[in-house]
């Protein structure tokens, strides 16, 4: 029986009268990369709080890494990691510092900060450029540096929201090698993507619509399914049919 | 219509070339695209040729007009969209829409033929505060907030970052309906799946254009022969292709791997399918395509 690492089962979010997250269920294995896509306003930034720890469900259940997003989200937040596009590293500290204050924040011991931050620096080749500050680092290295301190207290699950925005295509892929590599380690990893060759390279991808999962499958199940040779076929076909999604 | 002679721009004293000797020329009418990831020094073009920033050396002009000299006639002609969401968040869609037409002492009356098709699409939430709509309907909002004056030319840094590929395509069927009505549109994107929506592009890395032509003519200059290869272990694959003595390079695109040979020889594809198998992959496709502007810029970037 493989182990399970995110149970969801009908969990909803309401705003007022508005429902941002409509009983969504689905289950996440150790060491899957798994793609969670859907439109502008489809409620996956919602879905992802609440995994987080971040936001309380109005109902359903969930839990992750075996902890329950209702009671411990305290655990939940020590027991992942989490990068995005927007919110990475602090640009005027230097990668040392970075490093030493994330895993800090997450309650390493200064033995453990030491090790750590001495493999992180070999593993990325950055020795010569520890004491730069980060914000002088190029987009590339910026990426590679803040997935691998998102890693560094070893969480068994990393969320990552739109991890690629904005790189050239060879650092994109040269990102995701790092994805593979993570998740070779028996880290799964939990990613949103607007690009939609990315989604090819998940071995599952959940796309919601107004609320709702409508689909979800390996990229190769999809594609046979709805009869189209691509992932972006799949989403346009899925997300055309969305009510809510534009307003 | 938009003019740049090796155009020049340094940050932080001169330690940051941001943007390195650029030249080109937009026509009437032109749908032109800059393309490139973040740090390829489009923004700051845009910014000069919006002139909000002045460049270290060379010159540029927008319909004829000089962007030191002629600052004021710029900045009372054209759209400009620039990348991070401008509007007031506060104000209703209604409002913003009439205080940029205010600004440049028209009224939505005056215009409405350029922006209806995208208005109509608005007008359901027109008393909903901008800051409260989707990432998609703030892009829509935006786009007819710069288009109110009729500008003789629309600039758009990136409207499409971080929108959803649904969103996107909308968004570029307005832009090709904005070029039968004879608007010339120089707009920017990191997606280059858009690039092919261009009537010509600049391909831009680290400040500096490495072409600049049609989209179709990118693709004819590519010069090696591009093969698709897929397996069941995609990622053993990359790597073992990675190690080939003939590849060129490999890299993943979507559910295949691309792949370039170092020479042309008739023979490639069977060592390849022989070389494979000594690695134990099973279930090998490969087949001969074209390749697609993402695999020109790569090849570009490693020249």
């Amino acid at each position: 029986m493989e182990e399970q690492v995110i149970k969801v089962e009908k969990l909803t979010k309401r705003f007022g009268d508005f429902t941002a997250v409509d009983e969504i269920s689905f289950e996440v294995t150790k060491g899957e990369i798994f793609g969670f896509l859907g439109a502008n306003g489809a409620g996956k930034t919602t879905a992802m709080r609440m995994l987080c720890g971040l936001s309380i469900p109005t109902s359903g259940a969930a839990s992750v890494v075996g902890f329950d997003v209702y009671k411990q989200t305290e655990d939940i937040k020590k027991n992942i990691g989490y990068m995005s596009q927007r919110f990475s590293l602090y640009e005027d500290l230097s990668v040392i510092e970075n490093i030493k204050f994330y895993a800090g924040i997450y309650g390493l011991t200064n033995k453990q900060i030491k090790e750590k931050s001495e493999e992180l620096i070999e593993r990325l080749g950055l020795h010569s450029e520890i004491k730069k500050l980060v914000g002088a680092l190029p987009l590339g290295w910026k990426q590679k540096l803040a997935f691998s301190v998102a890693l560094i207290h070893s969480p068994q699950i990393i969320f990552l929201d739109e991890p690629t925005g904005g790189v050239d295509p060879v650092t994109r892929r040269q990102f995701w090698e790092m994805i593979y590599e993570a998740s070779a380690k028996g880290v799964t990893v939990f990613v949103t993507t607007h690009y939609m060759d990315e989604a090819e390279y998940c071995n599952r991808v959940s796309i919601m619509v107004d609320g709702r999962i409508e689909a979800l499958d390996a990229p190769r199940k999809l594609k046979e399914k709805f009869n189209v040779s691509s992932m972006d076929e799949v989403f346009y076909m899925l997300a055309r049919g969305a009510k809510k999604a534009v307003i | 219509m938009v003019e740049l002679n090796n155009i020049r721009k340094t940050y932080n004293k001169g330690s940051v070339l941001a943007v390195d000797s650029v030249s080109f020329s937009v026509s009437e009418g032109e749908l032109f695209g800059l393309i490139g990831p973040d740090g390829a020094g489009k923004s700051s073009i845009f910014r000069i040729l919006a002139t909000l920033l002045l460049a270290d050396s060379g010159t540029a002009s927008v319909n004829g007009w000089d962007v030191v000299n002629d600052y004021h006639k710029i900045r009372n002609n054209i759209g400009y969209m620039p990348g991070r969401f401008s509007l007031y968040q506060d104000l209703s869609v209604e409002e913003n829409l009439e205080f940029f037409a205010t600004l440049f002492g028209t009224k939505i009356q005056e215009n409405y033929h350029l922006v209806k098709d995208i208005y109509v699409q608005l007008e359901p939430f027109k008393d909903r505060r901008a800051g409260k709509l989707s990432g998609g309907m703030k892009q829509k909002l935006a786009l007819c907030c710069a288009l109110i004056h009729k500008p003789v030319v629309l600039f758009l840094d990136e409207p499409t970052t971080g929108v959803d590929p649904v969103s996107r395509k909308e968004f570029w069927n307005m832009l090709k309906r904005l070029k039968e009505q004879g608007i010339t549109i120089v707009v920017s994107t990191p997606y280059m799946d858009e690039a092919n929506l261009c009537d010509r592009i600049a391909l831009m890395q680290n400040g500096k254009i490495m072409s600049v032509e049609s989209p179709e003519n990118i693709i004819k200059d590519y010069k090696n022969e591009l093969w698709a290869v897929a397996s069941p272990s995609m990622h053993t694959l990359l790597s073992d292709l990675r190690q080939f003595e003939l590849t060129e390079s490999c890299y993943a695109f979507g559910d295949s791997l691309h792949l370039s040979f170092k020479t042309k020889n008739e023979n490639n594809r069977t060592e390849t399918l022989q070389y494979l198998e000594s690695r134990n992959q099973r279930e090998v496709e490969m087949k001969k395509i074209n390749p697609g502007i993402e695999d020109c810029f790569i090849s570009l970037m490693q020249q």
